[in-house]
């Protein structure tokens, strides 16, 4: 019998890949953040009323990752954002190579934003680095309090979080304050943002830090 | 379900270090997975079991090592293993962590029967 050391990162591919999209990005200036959350949290609608909000004051690109159809990427192109859909046929996670294959069909230049929206799973999205600047997590007041407890790896992972649908608060079991420090527990240094995609609360602030983000000069 | 696309890379792994005719040989491969990596070990071994039926590696178990969360506290300068819902210092409750394990997944072993002992 004889034993072989290997000490290999299972996804060294995938965080190749990975470190060639950041380099790309740096090339450009390009702050890119890597949206995630459960599905239905809302990604979407917070990106529609952000572009909405910003009103061209930024240059914005929107890579859309779902396990089925271009829905999304129709609703965002709408607002006149160049915007690509990437399918992943069942799989539950974007990976680099599939951003990196996205990437020949926007044209980077002059853009200052791109926001990737990843496929909805609070689990899987975590492992797989895309060549992001920070991972943005959304979790709304439906789906309770207690999300960063149930979801650990996700909230330690993200730098910023977002709760959204803030003006459902009257009419669900959700209780903010526990949701921001079970979140603030599991990672002190996230950066928190309330808002309402319904109301528009919240959605100015978000949209002055999404500004400052990618405006600052390195 | 990504295990299966984990599966899939630590397969690809072994494939490059071991030369085709001896994948026969392949006792166990050990994977170190931390508390953090978001992987369900039995999930991944079922996984793994399915991509390899059929295959010269069939018999060949995936031994998984599981890895702590353990943490620096900033504050007191402490060493613990925590768990990953309770992330603060169990020495001075401070919340300003550095992860040291718990992240990991990595291809850590590959064993090998020796060709003499496979002969009948």
């Amino acid at each position: 019998m004889s034993v072989i050391t290997i000490e290999r990162k299972v996804l060294e591919k995938n965080d190749e890949v990975a470190r060639q999209n950041r380099a790309l990005f740096g090339q450009h200036r390009l702050f890119v953040c890597n949206v995630v959350s459960s599905p239905g949290s809302g990604k979407t609608s917070i990106l529609e009323r952000s572009i909405e909000h910003l009103g061209g004051r930024l240059k914005i690109a929107v890579i859309e990752g779902d396990v089925q159809t271009d829905l999304d990427a129709q609703r965002v192109a709408r607002y006149g954002v160049p915007t690509v859909q990437i399918v992943t046929a069942g799989g539950c996670h974007l990976e680099a190579a599939l951003v990196r294959d996205a990437l020949k069909n926007i044209d980077l230049t002059g853009i200052q934003l791109l926001i990737i929206e990843n496929v909805g799973n609070l689990v899987c999205p975590s492992n797989y680095d895309l060549g992001e600047a920070m991972k943005i997590v959304v979790a709304s007041t439906t789906e309770g309090d207690d999300k960063p407890l149930k979801y650990p790896a996700m909230f330690r992972n993200a730098s910023v979080l977002i709760i959204n649908k803030i003006d459902l608060l009257p009419y669900v079991p959700c209780d903010l304050a526990r949701l921001r420090s079970n979140a603030l527990q599991i990672n002190p240094a996230l950066t928190v943002f309330e808002v309402s995609c319904i109301t528009g609360a919240g959605i100015p602030a978000w949209c002055e830090w999404l500004v400052a983000q990618s405006t600052r000069t390195v | 379900m990504h295990e299966l696309s984990i599966a899939q890379n630590i397969l690809d792994i072994v494939r490059e270090k071991i030369p085709q005719g001896e994948e026969a040989l392949v006792r166990a491969v050990r994977i170190k997975i931390g508390a953090m990596a978001g992987v369900v070990p039995d999930s991944l071994a079922f996984c793994f079991s399915a991509i390899t039926h059929g295959t010269p590696l069939e018999r060949t178990a995936l031994e998984i090592i599981n890895v702590p969360l353990t943490v620096h506290c900033k504050m007191c300068g402490a060493e613990s293993s925590i768990e990953q819902t309770l992330f603060f210092c169990p020495s001075c409750g401070g919340f300003e962590l550095d992860v040291l394990t718990g992240r990991e997944m990595q291809v850590s072993e590959i064993e090998l029967d020796d060709e003499e002992e496979n002969r009948p």
